[in-house]
């Protein structure tokens, strides 16, 4: 069937219908909750709150508690089965699998994007193209994950050697004198390849947050320490380096927490086969598609308990940053 | 591209010495040639897949899946007709039009929705006194560290059974369909939005200067006045930095999509439709990279406009998640 706009039509008015009719309905409260004439502060700060809290509590706190009590149930969540889904998380070959393609993730993701990062905002700082350079490298941060997965496909494609490559990769490869190969199918170097793109996509991040840590480093300190005779190397490893620490700390833990998370990048490029799944995957794949909501509950679980101490961290080293700016 | 970066960053003062950056030194200390060289290599090899992609996405099918991209600049042949197929063809050829107005339809409610929102409950967690406030805030903070994923199981259940305690059923399913099935998603990214959106909101929200509002109570002025004539228009750029970011966050989503349009295609945004054409037609390059250009367009042109922001609100902490 050909495209029609008039098909989509619906949509459009359901959209409109939602946005003006909800912001109808906090406009007139708002002009509601000034009618009486006495101040009941405890009553206003109630319907101010009223919505945040009513879907915090039923969209985050309850489903929490929820999952959590799920972890411990069978497939449907009727019989209580005690450890049996975190045991089979940690006995099952494939499981294994895929807490040790996590752990690759978290080891090489965040300090490799983040090396590039540093090492590309030292680079290009107060260059004449620095906007232009940032502008670059930042531009994979906009777009969906979806969309880097595909654009890495394309680079690592595979045709038979007796056909012409149109992947990038694999055209140098036989520029080089090699065979072209179906490196997404290569284990484990398939997983390797995946973090490369997420290095991609969050280089860009490191690179913008460090670039502005490097500027904030007054210059009377390496005025006083080139007076002093220090060399390049030097300037970095004393000056440069101590003076962003607590930023690339920060920058560090927020890229280990999104790249715990991954999923879309996974899902895009691989489907999570050829032994590339992740946690992430992992539990979509349990919950939503095999119908295995206590094993899928488990791993959500195992993935909130691993982000945990890496937020409290976080939290930490964004207290010191602060009284350290 | 825009000539935009980091607020602070831009045109530090050039007075006296030339120049006096640590990194500056470091970089020449480098030698020139090396550095710079070392730089234009990161920087191709973050362009040059993005730009093939590009190039591909013009070019005719048949030589798509013939010749490297890179071939094109020998012989270049232009055509829209990938653009075409992709959007407009029949949906097997993926007809991403209907899924361009889904994401739209997504992500613009979702966005209004965690704006006013959390501006409400931020406004209240500063600005008005009552017992409890800070244990409200501290929660509402403490929600930011979890993963979603513990609430898709529990979120779906609630949308498609309804609430049931034992036998008696308390709230009923959400049946909705054709366009209002809609609301699923919206609420989804609403709550995912909102923990972020109320802590950055009330970061700026708090620091207003308290004689406005004293201000404002000496003339009667009540709360909702308050929000409506005085707050609003002086958070406008808080609004924005927010507004970018959970505009792209639910643009480019693609978890939350899966779950809650149930990869149905009168629902499903771009990003699901496309890791499915990416999953079952991997080799259809010609669809792929006009389809993955129709994806980026919108986000492409969002963060070019409005990079300042961007930045601003990414060096405030705000990466979610």
């Amino acid at each position: 069937m050909e495209y029609s706009f008039l098909n989509d039509l619906p949509k459009v008015v359901w959209m409109i219908i939602g946005i003006a009719g909800f912001l109808a309905v906090i406009g007139l409260m708002l002009v509601v909750i000034d009618i009486p004439r006495t101040r009941r502060d405890r009553w206003q700060a109630a319907l101010f709150l009223a919505p945040a809290l009513i879907l915090l509590i039923g969209g985050v706190v309850y489903p929490v508690l929820r999952t959590t009590m799920l972890s411990f149930y069978d497939r449907s969540g009727t019989e209580f089965v005690g450890l049996t889904n975190y045991l089979w998380m940690f006995q099952r070959p494939e499981i294994l699998l895929v807490l040790r393609n996590t752990l690759l993730w978290v080891v090489f993701a965040p300090v490799l994007a983040t090396a590039v990062g540093l090492l590309y905002a030292i680079l290009i700082d107060r260059s004449r193209f620095e906007s232009i350079a940032k502008s670059l490298v930042f531009m994979p941060m906009a777009i969906s994950l979806v969309g880097a997965s595909i654009i890495w496909r394309f680079v690592f494609a595979y045709r038979p050697a007796d056909q012409e490559q149109y992947g990038l990769f694999n055209q140098i490869v036989v520029w080089l004198g090699g065979e072209p190969q179906l490196w997404l199918l290569d284990q484990p170097l398939n997983t390797f390849l995946l973090i490369l793109v997420l290095i991609w996509v969050q280089a860009g991040f490191a690179m913008v947050v460090m670039s502005a840590a490097i500027k904030a480093i007054p210059s009377e300190i390496v005025e006083a320490a080139r007076i002093d005779g220090a060399g390049a190397w030097q300037l970095f490893t004393r000056i440069t380096l101590p003076s962003v620490w607590p930023t690339l700390l920060v920058v560090l833990v927020t890229i280990t927490v999104q790249t715990l998370k991954v999923f879309d990048i996974v899902r895009t490029m691989t489907g999570g086969n050829y032994g590339t799944s992740v946690i992430a995957n992992e539990m979509y794949s349990q919950a939503f598609q095999q119908g295995q909501v206590g094993q899928g509950s488990a791993l959500a679980v195992f993935l909130f308990a691993l982000v945990i101490p890496l937020v409290i961290l976080q939290i930490r080293r964004t207290r010191k940053a602060r009284e350290l700016a | 591209m825009t000539p935009t970066t980091t607020p602070p960053a831009q045109a530090p003062a050039r007075t006296g010495k030339p120049d006096g950056g640590a990194a500056a030194r470091v970089r020449r200390r480098l030698s020139g040639t090396s550095a710079g060289l070392v730089a234009i290599v990161i920087a191709v090899v973050w362009t040059v897949p993005t730009a093939g992609l590009l190039v591909s996405s013009f070019r005719p099918a048949e030589q798509i899946r013939t010749t490297g991209w890179w071939t094109f600049f020998g012989s270049p042949e232009v055509t829209l007709d990938n653009y075409r197929d992709v959007l407009f063809g029949t949906s097997s050829d993926g007809q991403l039009a209907t899924h361009f107005v889904n994401s739209f339809v997504i992500t613009l409610p979702a966005t209004v929705f965690v704006l006013v929102i959390a501006a409400l409950a931020a406004y209240a967690l500063s600005w008005i006194d009552f017992r409890g406030r800070d244990w409200i805030f501290l929660g509402i903070f403490a929600l930011q560290i979890v993963p979603l994923q513990m609430s898709l199981v529990p979120l779906l259940s609630f949308f498609s059974q309804g609430v049931a305690i034992g036998e008696t059923q308390i709230l009923p399913a959400w049946e909705l369909s054709g366009a209002m099935a809609f609301t699923n998603v919206w609420v989804a990214h609403t709550i995912f939005g909102l923990p972020l959106g109320i802590f950055l909101l009330h970061n700026f929200i708090s620091q207003l200067p308290h004689t406005l509002f004293e201000a404002a109570r000496v003339d009667g002025a009540g709360h909702g006045t308050i929000f409506l004539r005085i707050v609003l228009p002086l958070i406008t750029p808080a609004l924005v930095s927010l507004g970018i970011f959970q505009f792209l966050w639910v643009w480019n989503d693609l978890l939350v999509a899966l779950i809650f349009t149930g990869g149905d295609n009168a629902t499903a945004p771009l990003t699901v439709r496309l890791a499915e054409l990416a999953g079952t037609r991997g080799e259809a390059w010609h669809r792929l990279t006009a389809g993955a250009f129709v994806s980026m367009v919108v986000p492409l042109v969002v963060f070019l406009l409005l990079q300042r922001y961007f930045v601003r609100g990414l060096l405030a902490g705000s990466v979610k998640g």
